[in-house]
């Protein structure tokens, strides 16, 4: 169970002193396989590591340091992009991160710039984007349909030169999820960085985060959003009010429970540091916990059957079961299969 | 995994398992004079796994998928028969999407008194046919495949992994060469009918020496004897293309890059086979200044 040394090292970086070669060599591979390996290396900085471990951080730092630098950029030239039609947009998770100087974006992986705007602006912001050298990635008309009328964001948008894409979100679920958050009071109270972007408040942020890894998807790669998550606490959890407000806000955004479940993780598998209120309940986080530590010493997912339980959990929870039925015979139609 | 084995190649380690025996037994033959590498006291850089594509096709119609730290989702599914071609590619992936310790170049390169030629072209353009050729006379084989471009000297590091032959190639490049030199035989592989070709014994006991480039080559393999010149800027552009690390190194590449291409002279080579390259290439050294 190389996710367990993971979450460990990550927790008690020191503790990498004990290590055997093996140890260390699944440590790596099990980081890389959970796109943790940057996050892990500033961890592991200034400490000392095996000679043939060194190389492997400071490419992995190198690598860190080049996606923080990209993304910057990218945040650049969308803010560029949306002045011309005055809208500032709400950078969200890793740019948000790297762009507000949270903890939660040192070292961190950075795909796509995922920004939020608000929905009655979406079709200017998508001429607009189209306007400044973005293109369409998906060719399919029932992907395409599906997107604009059921999820919480555009289909993917790749940049002709860059070769980079922007994902813009007008809300943080599907349309077609139980939960509704308040994507408009996310918005109003976003704090501007004074660059032309803005960042989600913190709470915001960690609500965000939450329904990332447990109101929608199967939770793979889940280490790494509550990873983002204990750095959100450990950064601002002792600031007075900071719990109250975050049980606010989390219960505007339909999402109390899963935040309150991701706080509880956070706690359990990072011994992140939350209030004694926050920590009662969660009959169920054992398989949570299972399912996000589902990883071996060679980098593999195990444990198929819990989650396959979670990928079922998945689509449950984007749409109701008949929607869900005529999406999956259409996608199955078209030639997709799941799980590999 | 079931089964497994460390490799070094040039500067890079990797741990390769394999859920069958048969490629990692064909690995150990091949890489047995290269140096060891215990998974229980070294750290390699990469893993590679060479897995079944469903579980039970571990056991029916055994069907690989080559996966690691570094893979592509879209790769196609091999057979078991061509484990050892997806290892091969399983550690060649590693080095194209994931090193970062040199500027990467799709090349081969030889050596000769301390100095390298590097010679890169697409797929089809005999590279890795006339480094193998090259390497049993007279040069030292640095690699067929990559070479490693250190970012402040500019120096060539080898990457002398066993020698990919296709097709046609295979009989001209191992004409003469014992057969404990060369892999099995391995028919009907998506570019045709591989064999991997052991390099010769000095490219391994000397694949930490690096080289500096006295010469770039663009070898076209087909078209009559022709050479010509290419100019600093053409070269450039041609290297870039060729590296698969060039964006992710970033300013230190393209300096890298900048003073080799200033420094070193370039040439088009077009050749109709490879006694008629080997006889060109030979008479461009010794014009070399």
């Amino acid at each position: 169970m190389s996710a367990r040394l993971l979450v460990a090292m990550l927790v008690a970086p020191a503790r990498c002193a004990a290590l055997s070669a093996r140890q260390w060599t699944a440590l790596l591979t099990a980081a890389r396989a959970e796109r943790l390996l940057g996050t892990l290396a500033a961890r592991l900085e200034g400490l000392a590591v095996p000679a043939d471990v060194a190389p492997i951080l400071a490419d992995a730092r190198l690598d860190a340091a080049r996606e923080r630098l990209q993304a910057l950029w990218e945040v650049d030239r969308a803010v560029a992009a949306l002045a011309a039609i005055g809208c500032a947009p709400i950078l969200l998770k890793g740019s948000a991160f790297v762009a507000a100087g949270l903890l939660a974006g040192q070292g961190r992986a950075i795909g796509d710039l995922d920004i939020l705007v608000p929905r009655d602006r979406l079709d200017a912001v998508e001429a607009a984007l189209l306007g400044a050298g973005w293109e369409w990635v998906k060719p399919d008309p029932y992907d395409d349909a599906y997107y604009r009328r059921w999820m919480h964001e555009l289909p993917p948008l790749i940049h002709a030169e860059r070769d980079r894409m922007i994902d813009v979100h007008h809300t943080i679920l599907p349309l077609t999820a139980r939960r509704r958050p308040d994507a408009a009071a996310m918005i109003a109270d976003a704090v501007p960085l004074g660059n032309g972007a803005a960042v989600p408040r913190i709470d915001d942020m960690l609500c965000h985060a939450a329904a990332h890894l447990l109101a929608d998807g199967d939770m793979a790669g889940g280490l790494r959003n509550l990873w983002d998550i204990h750095c959100l606490i450990v950064e601002h959890g002792a600031a007075a009010d900071f719990w109250p407000a975050l049980a606010a806000r989390a219960e505007r955004h339909q999402l109390a429970e899963p935040v309150r479940r991701a706080v509880r993780l956070a706690h359990r598998l990072f011994g992140t540091e939350v209030p004694e209120a926050w920590r009662a309940g969660g009959a169920a986080d054992g398989l949570f916990m299972a399912r996000l530590l589902c990883r071996d010493d060679w980098g593999r997912e195990t444990r198929p059957l819990l989650r396959l339980g979670f990928y079922l959990r998945s689509h449950g929870l984007r749409m109701p079961p008949l929607m869900l039925a005529r999406h999956l015979w259409t996608k199955w139609r078209r030639g997709y299969r799941p799980m590999g | 995994m079931r089964h497994e084995i460390g490799l070094a190649i040039g500067p890079a380690t990797f741990r390769v398992g394999s859920a069958w025996r048969g490629p990692i037994m064909q690995l150990r033959a091949l890489y047995a004079d290269y140096p060891a590498v215990d998974l229980d006291r070294q750290v390699p850089d990469f893993t590679v796994r060479l897995q079944p594509t469903r579980p039970w096709r571990r056991f029916v119609r055994p069907s690989i998928f080559i996966a690691g730290d570094h893979w592509l989702a879209e790769a196609a599914p091999m057979a078991l028969g061509h484990g050892l071609l997806a290892a091969e590619m399983g550690m060649n992936l590693q080095m194209a999407l994931g090193w970062r310790r040199h500027l990467l170049l799709h090349a081969a390169s030889v050596e000769r008194d301390g100095r390298a030629i590097i010679l890169t072209g697409e797929s089809g353009s005999g590279k890795s046919t006339l480094a193998a050729q090259l390497g049993e006379r007279g040069w030292r084989l640095m690699g067929d495949e990559f070479a490693l471009l250190d970012l402040e000297s500019g120096l060539a590091h080898p990457f002398p992994r066993l020698v990919s032959l296709k097709n046609a190639a295979i009989a001209v490049a191992t004409a003469g060469l014992p057969p404990a030199r060369l892999g099995p035989r391995l028919a009907g592989t998506a570019k045709g009918t591989i064999r991997h070709l052991v390099p010769a014994p000095d490219a391994i006991a000397r694949m930490r020496e690096p080289a500096m480039p006295a010469l770039l080559l663009f070898p076209r393999f087909g078209p009559p004897l022709d050479r010509r010149p290419v100019d600093p800027g053409e070269a450039f552009v041609r290297l870039t293309q060729a590296s698969t690390n060039y964006i992710a190194l970033g300013e230190a590449a393209f300096r890298a890059l900048a003073q080799v291409v200033t420094h070193v002279p370039a040439l088009a080579l077009d050749y109709p086979d490879g006694e008629a390259a080997i006889a060109a290439i030979e008479a461009l050294w010794s014009e070399c200044p």
